[in-house]
């Protein structure tokens, strides 16, 4: 697994930038995770993102955009909004998760 | 270490100029299943997304039969028994009671991976910006009008309309 070096720190990552060390994670990074996309985070993104971390910590997968919708309470088009076009991979790149496994 | 450039995933640009097109034909419970997974995914992508529904596809967006979609074991050779995985026996098919059976125990195994039932995950696709299409003949075949189907179907078009529309698209034949 490769690292590299993000706000000063050293940080694990896989082939394609998502992080693989989930208590390498903190808000500030996820702020700068966001800015690599392009997103710029609000309120409204940072709490998408806490379900996202807590649900991950539960259930130890990435939720799906489904499963963030039914369980999380954030309706599939405030997902699309907030996170463009590929909203199930940028949430969790944002999060510091892997990609969701998941069909649906 | 000196600081590199962070690998960042490539999620492409918001709008990409892929475009699916994929034809619902059949009825069935399990066979409604595949246009709908693979269309949520296209979506998931960003790729533009269009379901047309026809022939026994069409009761996949019709407002009531939508719930009541069935699946029976006869003729699938590739049924298994949940229990030992032993392939069903086709006379074991045909009793009485055995379709109901069937469309409760597969549904339950579907929701189990916390797939959505057709109409909720027609919702979701709809959502989530997919274009929902009505066949013509179908409606006409069935005496059926947009009154009969989900709001949220934007049309029910002839087979030329759905060739001018998809041109350029991949298109999925269920």
């Amino acid at each position: 697994m490769p690292t590299q070096d993000m706000l000063g720190r050293e940080v694990h990552v896989d082939d394609e930038g998502f992080l693989t060390e989930y208590d390498e994670w903190d808000e500030k990074l996820g702020a700068e995770l966001a800015k690599n996309i392009g997103i710029e985070m609000t309120e409204e993104h940072w709490k998408v993102i806490a379900f996202l971390r807590n649900d991950y910590k539960d259930q130890g997968t990435t939720a799906t955009t489904r499963r963030v919708d039914f369980i999380g309470g954030f309706p599939v088009k405030l997902q699309f909004q907030l996170f463009p076009a590929k909203p199930a991979k940028k949430m969790a790149y944002i999060a510091g998760l892997p990609k969701p496994a998941g069909c649906v | 270490m000196a600081a590199s450039k962070p690998i960042v995933p490539n999620f492409g640009s918001e709008s990409t100029d892929r475009k699916m097109a994929i034809i619902c034909s059949k009825g069935n419970l399990d066979m409604a299943y595949p246009g709908l997974i693979l269309g949520n995914a296209a979506l998931g992508e960003g790729v533009e997304v269009h379901l047309f529904f026809t022939f026994w596809g069409f009761d996949m967006i019709h407002k009531k039969r939508q719930k009541k979609l069935k699946f029976s074991p006869v003729g699938n050779f590739a049924m298994h028994l949940p229990i030992g995985g032993i392939r069903m026996p086709q006379w074991l098919a045909w009793i009485p009671g055995m379709q109901p059976f069937a469309t409760w125990y597969l549904q339950h195994e579907i929701t189990k991976l916390q797939v959505p039932r057709v109409p909720d995950f027609l919702d979701q696709i709809s959502a989530s910006g997919g274009h929902l299409w009505g066949c013509k003949m179908s409606a006409d075949m069935g005496k059926l009008t947009m009154e009969d189907l989900r709001d949220d179907v934007e049309g029910i078009i002839t087979a030329a309309d759905f060739i001018e529309m998809t041109d350029g698209a991949q298109v999925l034949f269920i």
